[in-house]
């Protein structure tokens, strides 16, 4: 099967609480929160297309848009 | 058809706390019921009263928002009629089992075709804080400042021994798991019930000092255990998750049909 690969973490910032689940499980440590408690995409070039944070945002606030390879 | 197509964007942000276990659920719902292509025609939410109940309100289903407890009634009242449609009934711990625990032991013993969902924060979150049936002793509450000491509920024990065929566990921590027993919850043709564990940090959280929602999130994850893993058996305070029911009983809506055709025949 075609490995996706990655397109943008799609983040809605007017969603996006703060809470951190997604910076704190992410097996790559892709993300981050800025200095406004909102997730960016720090290191997106090590991001494994997992989508754990997308499915555990309680916000739906962020998405992890892929292509397949 | 794409996850925001099943919801009412236009409520959103929603008002759930930052990292509350409720919205987990709502998105594993939302991978479930992606999943299985349902439309958003054949498909009925029913909730009660609760930070919880307020699932309803934001997805673009046929939506119920009823009266604290009630969620299973007005269900059962959408499916006898429209046996045909899907029905969700979301619901806090404490509207499935204090003020509702009537509702559910009885749903349980009649085998309707529904889906309840159990999410269980372990406190009453919309009133601010109140133990739960499922607080469990030892905990601390805004009505038990000097600690719980009522015992609680196990959800999935009571759902079983109520006669439901199909009961389940799960957390917010495990969201693929999430996803797929809601699924195969839903495909079930019968009364399921899930339960699925999902942290309060505004109120259970920092009463009990579990820290934040990042550490609820931990913790799931430590607590639960396969259901008949080794590690249950080396610690036996572990909480099992996975499918603890699945079994084939007469449906009630099937079984009422039949009455009606017995009642006609020969008019
Ligand atoms: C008949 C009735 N009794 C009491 C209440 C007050 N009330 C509203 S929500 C709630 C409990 C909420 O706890 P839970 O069901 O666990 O949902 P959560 O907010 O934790 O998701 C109570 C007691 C009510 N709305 N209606
Ligand atoms: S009070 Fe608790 S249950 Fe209610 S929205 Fe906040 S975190 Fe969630
Ligand atoms: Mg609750």
């Amino acid at each position: 099967m075609a490995r996706p690969k990655l397109k943008g973490h799609v983040i809605n910032r007017d969603w996006c609480k703060g809470c951190g689940i997604c910076v704190h499980f992410c097996p790559k440590r892709v993300l981050e929160l800025d200095e406004h408690d909102k997730v960016v995409a720090a290191r997106p070039q090590d991001c494994v297309c997992c989508k754990l944070c997308e499915l555990r945002c309680p916000d739906l606030a962020i998405e992890v848009a892929t292509e397949q390879e | 058809m794409a996850i925001k197509d099943y919801i009412r964007e236009k409520f959103f942000p929603h008002i759930w706390c930052p990292g509350c276990g409720h919205g987990i659920a709502l998105n594993g719902l939302l991978h479930a019921v992606e999943n299985m292509g349902l439309k958003k025609n054949d498909v009925v939410m029913v909730s009660g009263i609760g930070c919880s109940s307020r699932i309803a309100g934001y997805l673009d289903f046929h939506t119920l928002h009823t009266i604290h407890g009630r969620a299973l009634a007005f269900a059962i009242g959408v499916k006898m009629s429209r046996p045909e449609l899907t029905l969700l009934a979301p619901m806090g711990d404490g509207d499935a089992l204090s003020i509702g625990g009537n509702h559910f032991i009885h749903a349980c013993r009649r085998n309707i075709d529904m889906t309840a969902i159990v999410m269980n924060n372990k406190v009453y979150g919309m009133t601010g804080g109140q133990y739960s049936p499922l607080s469990g002793y030892g905990t601390m509450a805004t009505t038990a400042p000097y600690s719980n000491i009522d015992q609680q509920f196990d959800v999935v024990d009571m759902a079983t021994a109520a006669g439901a065929t199909f009961v389940a566990r799960t957390t917010a921590y495990h969201v693929q798991q999430m996803a797929d027993i809601l699924e195969e919850a839903i495909r079930h043709k019968g009364f399921s019930v899930v339960e699925v564990m999902t942290p309060c940090p505004t109120y259970f959280g920092r009463k009990n000092r579990e820290g934040s929602a990042v550490d609820m999130m931990e913790k799931l994850k430590t607590m639960t255990t396969p259901i008949g893993s080794k590690a249950k058996q080396e610690n036996p305070a572990l909480i099992e998750r996975g499918v603890f029911v699945k079994k084939e009983m007469p449906e009630y809506c099937a079984e009422y049909q039949k009455i009606i055709e017995r009642a006609t025949k020969g008019n």
